[in-house]
């Protein structure tokens, strides 16, 4: 495998989730503009944050008017779950030069993850796998750009009765089930949204980082009582 | 919030999303870390993303319902479906907005 097909490989293995990230993006631009933030920093937010979800809660936090302090830790909470993406893929990217590693790691989204990851653990690894996950990056970052960009300009002008902000969820969706194949792992969604649900009036979201730690939680006490 | 100091808050955030992806990158070959964490890893996405998801699904304007005043619900349930038949994301994606717009004309 070459760098540019390993680099193609990756952008096609992402292309299908734009289709979830794309309008996502449109509504993020909206929803920035409506919480009371001018355009180009709604805009700028999508490449000095790059966190769909984050992006949303914190655009919503700001014009909800929190305290700075409170939401960079929302920020920080809600993309905690990227660590583990970065312990997933530490061991592929162990022997690049640092330069590599620092964009790879920028380039490090739940879509990207998702859509690389089968590729990066495939055996034999290819000397050219992290190519795989900068194409995948790389068409995320430009996709969500892009939309984002759209969302600021043209966003409020689309009608509101197409539901676009739904988006999220079905990505969502479309990146958690397949990733369920065993009992543990479903009593983990099933508590954490359970959970997410009862706990959703808590002020500044601070029910979804209880919700996941209980997911979390549960799970791995299903597979420790699972026999070896 | 003026526009500077709104660039500085996202400045803060975006650095702590980047050292949060890079934490494990950055430590691989000088620090493993302990057996449990490792095994914990894998539910971390499925509990955060489902935690986020869900009540976007089971709830309208704050209120839990899982009524047919509620076609989200529906719309995602079908979503989750076709997932877990044919684990496609462009397929997942295409059928919960045909479902929510379906739903939302018949309702």
């Amino acid at each position: 495998m070459t760098p540019a097909s390993a680099f193609l490989l990756g952008v096609r293995a992402l292309l299908p989730m734009l289709l979830g990230v794309a309008p996502f993006g449109v509504i993020y631009g909206v929803v920035a503009l409506q919480s009371g933030i001018p355009p180009l920093a709604a805009f700028l937010m999508s490449s000095l944050v790059f966190a769909g979800s984050a992006q949303f809660l914190l655009a919503q936090l700001v014009g909800a008017g929190a305290p700075a302090l409170l939401m960079v830790g929302a920020v920080g909470l809600i993309n905690l779950r990227h660590a583990l993406y970065s312990a997933s893929v530490a061991p592929v990217l162990a022997q690049l030069p640092r330069r590599w590693k620092l964009l790879l790691a920028y380039l490090l989204t739940d879509e990207a993850y998702a859509a690389a990851i089968p590729h990066l653990l495939a055996e034999p690894r290819s000397p050219q796998a992290h190519w795989i996950l900068f194409g995948a990056g790389f068409a995320l970052w430009f996709g969500w750009q892009l939309s984002t960009l759209v969302g600021v300009l043209v966003g409020a002008r689309l009608p509101a009765d197409l539901g676009l902000d739904f988006a999220l969820p079905l990505t969502f969706i479309a990146i958690v089930v397949p990733l369920i194949d065993s009992r543990a792992r479903l009593v983990a969604a099933l508590v954490a949204g359970a959970v997410a649900v009862v706990l959703v009036a808590l002020p500044y979201k601070t029910g979804l980082f209880a919700a996941a730690l209980a997911g979390l939680a549960a799970g791995a006490f299903m597979q420790g009582r699972k026999p070896a | 919030m003026s526009q500077s100091s709104l660039l500085l808050l996202w400045l803060a955030c975006g650095l702590l999303t980047f050292a949060i992806r890079y934490s494990f990158i950055a430590l691989e070959g000088h620090y493993r870390p302990p057996d449990w964490f490792i095994r914990w890893l894998p539910f971390v996405p499925i509990a955060a993303l489902t935690a986020i998801t869900a009540p976007e699904l089971a709830l309208v304007a704050g209120q839990f319902d899982l009524g047919f005043g509620n076609p989200r619900f529906w719309a995602g349930l079908a979503a989750i479906a076709v997932a877990a038949i044919w684990k496609n994301t462009l397929l997942t994606i295409a059928s919960g907005f045909a479902a929510l717009w379906l739903l939302n004309w018949i309702l």
